[in-house]
């Protein structure tokens, strides 16, 4: 009886590929979100996804589908975010948060000027139900590109994210694998746009991720976990949307804001059991 | 002055008139010592003297503005791969879970490290943890360590690279007396292999007990040598005291032409 709530949904083409697509998203966020919050680079994350909106209004004004334009307009976006943040002396918050808005405002100015035929609520909270199989097998394929990376680039990234100035004595090209991770952010960000949207990217992104911190003791737990924690959130916020008719990128959201509070009062009221080390 | 490579026992490290600017400010203003091979050094001076940068400059980090430094006859950008270089608490990032097996591997990733999987270098990052003793911490967060353990685990990491010169900057900021005399002994250890120590440290305490030499360092080198010879009232008085009222004729593009006497 259970399990048939779990499946039913499936037998239409449309979910199976929201389901495809909601697990990759659910993988792709929370795998770079680990670094990401580690690092605190969530108002970054957050200002890239903002700062696609003219990209993508430029793009669908000339023909271009969203999952189409996700390459080059993450790796636009990525380089000059990296650039104007090394680049100016104003504080990285304060040119994160120019660029942010500014981005962003003139995303809505484009697509009204253009006339751009966009769904505006679709494309700030995602609209997974309307995912094309050629929507599902880009998002397959740039999270397949995104996982090498990520695997070949992780004992280098580590090292970077850790200890900046030893890892570039070491010889490593910091600069590089700086501008790597900026990219691979945003490749992620773009490509779950659909499944979350603009503005809701950033949960799939760092809660997942800050929830398997409450819970492990070790970086590598703390993606495997953030992963897991990822795709429970992204198939039952699908399976939410679709059986009481809610939204999809705000089930999902939710339902990782769910994860983490349980988390987090697992780990206040109770003494925790952790995960991957032995404990002090 | 070069120094061949055969000549690297008497002096390893070989400072030569070393100027290094940032902007308009002279960090390091002709600064000359030598250092041999197996010694352990001090490197002393107020916030700000030049440690951090003296070591900066070491490791290639950052441009020489005038004169040189030679490691085994070699320039820094060079010679980098033989130092290991133990950095500042404050530069690290904290906020990453790593284990003890984690940190100490960094020693041995380089930019050709591609395999996440790799167990190749298992038994060298296990030996270097078994050697300043934290076998049973190997696989602990940490950030539950103590802060002697903590430097312990960074020494083990130079030592997976075979480092023969190794640079501790504020090793002993934020550590207790207890700890640095753990780690004195530590070093202590190291020391019967011949490796060259070079420390960066607030604490003038008992240095000629703990240091075979000191570079007392306040943008100038104030003194080098012995520190029960060279740490004497009016070099204190020099480091503690105004770089700038003491050289008013250096300035950037005008420097180590003169003694500033």
């Amino acid at each position: 009886m259970g399990l048939e709530y779990l499946i039913e949904p499936f037998k239409y083409d449309f979910m199976l590929r929201s389901l495809v697509t909601a697990i990759i998203s659910g993988m792709m966020l929370p795998m770079l979100g680990s670094f990401t919050i580690n690092r605190n680079m969530g108002f970054m994350a957050d200002a890239m996804a903002h700062a696609t909106m003219p990209v993508i209004a430029v793009g669908v004004f000339f023909g271009f589908s969203i999952s189409a334009l996700g390459v080059p307009a993450a790796i636009f976006v990525a380089l000059f975010l990296g650039f104007v943040i090394k680049n100016t002396n104003i504080g990285e918050d304060t040119s994160i948060g120019i660029i942010f808005s500014s981005f962003f405002a003139l995303g809505f100015v484009l697509i009204s000027l253009l006339n751009v035929s966009i769904n505006l609520e679709d494309l700030l909270f995602g609209q997974i139900l309307a995912v094309s199989y050629f929507d599902m097998y880009a998002i397959l394929a740039l999270f397949i590109v995104l996982l090498i990376i990520f695997l070949a680039f992780y004992k280098q990234m580590l090292f970077y994210s850790f200890d900046p100035i030893g890892a570039q004595i070491r010889g490593l090209n910091t600069s590089f694998l700086n501008y790597l991770f900026l990219i691979m952010l945003s490749l992620a960000i773009i490509g779950s746009l659909q499944t979350v949207g603009i503005i809701l990217v950033l949960s799939m992104l760092i809660i997942p991720a800050a929830s398997a911190k409450l819970l492990a003791r070790t970086f590598n737990y703390t993606t495997i976990i953030g992963i897991i924690f990822g795709v429970i959130s992204s198939v039952s916020g699908l399976l939410l949307s679709y059986y009481f008719n809610l939204p999809s990128g705000p089930s999902m959201a939710l339902v990782a804001t769910v994860i983490f509070i349980l988390c987090f009062l697992y780990k206040k009221l109770r003494k925790p059991v952790y995960f991957g080390a032995p404990e002090s | 002055m070069s120094m061949k490579a055969k000549n690297n026992n008497k002096n390893l490290i070989v400072s030569d008139g070393c100027c290094v600017q940032y902007g308009n400010t002279l960090a390091l203003d002709n600064v000359t010592f030598s250092v041999s091979k197996g010694k352990r050094v001090a490197v002393v001076g107020p916030n700000g003297g030049g440690k951090s940068t003296l070591f900066n400059a070491m490791t290639g980090l950052i441009p020489i503005a005038h004169g040189s430094i030679k490691i085994y006859g070699e320039d820094p950008e060079k010679a980098k791969k033989k130092i290991g270089y133990i950095p500042q608490k404050n530069l690290i990032n904290w906020n990453f879970p790593l284990t003890v097996r984690q940190v100490v591997e960094m020693g041995l990733t380089n930019r050709n490290t591609l395999n996440p999987f790799s167990k190749k270098n298992i038994s060298i990052i296990e030996e270097s943890i078994k050697q300043v003793g934290l076998k049973d911490q190997i696989d602990k967060n940490i950030n539950d360590l103590s802060g002697g353990q903590l430097q312990r685990v960074f020494i083990a990491r130079t030592l997976t690279q075979g480092s023969e010169i190794l640079l501790l900057d504020e090793a002993f900021s934020a550590v207790d007396v207890g700890a640095q005399e753990d780690l004195m002994k530590i070093i202590n250890d190291i020391k019967l292999d011949g490796k060259t120590i070079l420390i960066a440290t607030h604490d003038i305490n008992n240095i000629e007990d703990k240091f075979d030499e000191v570079i007392c360092l306040n943008r100038h080198c104030c003194a080098f040598g012995d520190p029960s010879e060279v740490m004497t009232k009016e070099v204190l008085e020099e480091m503690y005291g105004s770089h700038n009222s003491m050289f008013k004729n250096h300035t950037p593009g005008n420097h180590g032409d003169n003694n500033g006497s």
